[in-house]
């Protein structure tokens, strides 16, 4: 009773004193990680719900009606980067590696010359806009399938190119990583082609990842290695590190 | 504000589950709102169909900011093409580009990352609140107290001219403003506010394609999630304004120990339990 009355009490202050009580939630603190206990709630009560196979909607042609909004880094700064995108990206790599059987390096054209999907699909950012546009890419699957992952690998680790910050202990790179239910999923796709053309550098040239069923900063871009991994390092992204949400199903 | 000046008996009107429903859905809509409008920061815009438009507009409001001609900034809110100038509340606040003023928002600066975080916690402690609410109400009884009868409804206009004058009865249950507005709250803004805030998950999206279609595509049901905040805000206006103009202390007293002093003459003479000591 008395402590109800203390917040029926204390609540009023509290507005008073503008909200910056609630300012305190430092990455790793003991109320912050108690906050973030519903991130992992959100994420098996999602997959109960979705099992494993549910569909991502797809759209008409007719939907696609702007440009696809590029967000994140839209340039890269790194010059290893843009010497590759001025070759025409013809030396750029795509590395398999970790825990898998075969390890591979795959050029841009034989990637395009494996089965293509195409999925017109809404792609919704974190901020919260959302726009819809046309993909075009190998399925992560047949790739995964070429590299035949051990029966440890848990995870599959994305490495980009593109440099977001330079730290003390060198540069940052974006990085995401996805578990095998979305990375195996039949919308999951490494996507070459935006909107019935190449895949402009803007959104991730030359090579991007679209996970369908997740915000939009889960989908790397500008891909330059693949990793099958067991257990992830830390909050297993580079925007996990910085405290969104690693799932980012909602 | 009984005329007679006679103090009616004391009765236990609110149960225990009920009063700790009340508080903690209190509790988790307060920092529901103020991390909601730190998330809305992000992309202080609203607009309508599947897609937000940056080739088109399709925007029923934007909260933004401009140079002024003396080089402040200058809040501006376009609702429906209709521009206001908002500085100081909306669009610019404290010398900075923020669509809310950072008392508004939890944390106070801009911080998405843990706007979501606090945002999805208190969805979920508002969540199992309203299950065990729910569970609860259905089996105690108190769900049937919500719904109004014929003989509410009957009484509906009566009810409404005593409130606009001010004469509030104290009655054993609640009258039929009351229940209205309740209901309302809880069977119709809840749920709704819950399935446009599912309805902007990708990951829901795939599960329950339909949701989309039920709203009329996912910036559509960011619109309505937003339109169903600002009603559920103004509920609270009037809900702690009815408390402060029907005597706050009794009407605290109920929604914390339960006991409810209630009109000398009591509300309804034919209600069986009325005819008790």
């Amino acid at each position: 009773m008395i402590a109800r009355r203390a917040v029926l009490l204390a609540a009023p202050a509290l507005l008073l004193s503008g909200c910056k009580v609630f300012d305190r939630l430092p990455r790793d603190g003991a109320l912050r990680n108690t906050f973030e206990a519903a991130n992992g709630l959100s994420y098996r009560a999602q997959r109960l719900l979705g099992g494993g196979r549910s569909m991502a909607p797809e759209y008409a042609r007719a939907d696609v009606t702007q440009p696809m909004r590029p967000n994140g880094t839209v340039d890269p700064p790194d010059a290893d980067y843009q010497a590759l995108r001025a070759g025409g990206f013809a030396d750029w790599r795509l590395t398999v590696s970790g825990l898998v059987e075969r390890p591979l390096s795959l050029s841009l054209a034989e990637l395009r010359a494996m089965p293509a999907r195409t999925q017109i699909t809404r792609l919704d950012c974190v901020e919260g806009w959302s726009v819809i546009a046309e993909w075009t890419g190998v399925q992560l699957r047949r790739v995964l399938d070429l590299a035949r992952p051990t029966a440890e690998a848990r995870f599959v680790v994305f490495r980009c190119m593109d440099t977001r910050e330079v730290g003390l202990a060198g540069a940052v790179k974006y990085w995401e990583s996805h578990d095998l239910v979305d990375a195996t999923h039949p919308q999951t796709i490494l996507a070459w082609g935006l909107n019935g053309e190449d895949l402009p550098v803007a959104n991730g040239a030359p090579l991007r990842l679209r996970v369908e069923r997740a915000l939009g900063y889960k989908m790397a871009k500008y891909l330059g290695g693949i990793e099958l991994v067991a257990t992830l390092d830390g909050p297993g992204s580079y925007w996990a590190e910085r405290g969104y949400d690693w799932y980012a199903g909602i | 504000m009984s005329s007679t000046g006679a103090r009616g008996p004391l009765v236990y009107r609110q149960r225990l589950l009920t009063r700790v429903t009340h508080w903690a859905w209190a509790v988790s809509l307060f920092f529901l709102l103020l991390s909601g409008l730190q998330i809305f920061m992000a992309y202080p815009e609203l607009s309508l169909g599947r897609q937000s438009g940056f080739a088109y507009d399709n925007s029923v409001l934007e909260i933004g900011a401009r140079q002024g001609p003396d080089g402040a900034l200058v809040g501006v809110t376009d609702l429906f093409g209709w521009e206001i100038a908002t500085t100081g509340l909306l669009g610019a606040s404290g010398g900075e580009a923020r669509a809310f003023p950072s008392w508004a928002t939890i944390p106070s600066y801009r911080d998405l990352a843990t706007g979501r975080v606090v945002h999805f916690f208190f969805a979920w402690a508002l969540f199992f609140t309203l299950l065990l609410w729910v569970v609860a109400s259905l089996l105690n009884g108190h769900l049937r107290e919500l719904i109004p009868t014929g003989r509410d409804l009957r009484a509906l206009p009566g009810d409404v001219l005593d409130h606009a004058r001010l004469r509030f009865h104290h009655a054993r249950r609640y009258n039929v403003l009351q229940k209205l507005s309740y209901a309302g709250v809880l069977f119709v803004l809840f749920p709704l506010i819950f399935l446009t805030g599912l309805s902007m998950s990708p990951s829901l999206n795939a599960t329950a394609p339909w949701l989309l279609d039920v709203f009329g595509g996912r910036q559509t049901a960011r619109t309505i999630h937003f339109l169903v905040m600002v009603l559920l805000v103004l509920f609270f206006v009037v809900h702690v304004l009815m408390i402060v103009l029907a005597g706050p202390l009794n009407e605290l007293r109920s929604i914390v120990t339960g006991w409810y002093r209630i009109d000398p003459e009591g509300d309804a003479p034919d209600d069986p339990r009325e005819a008790q000591p």
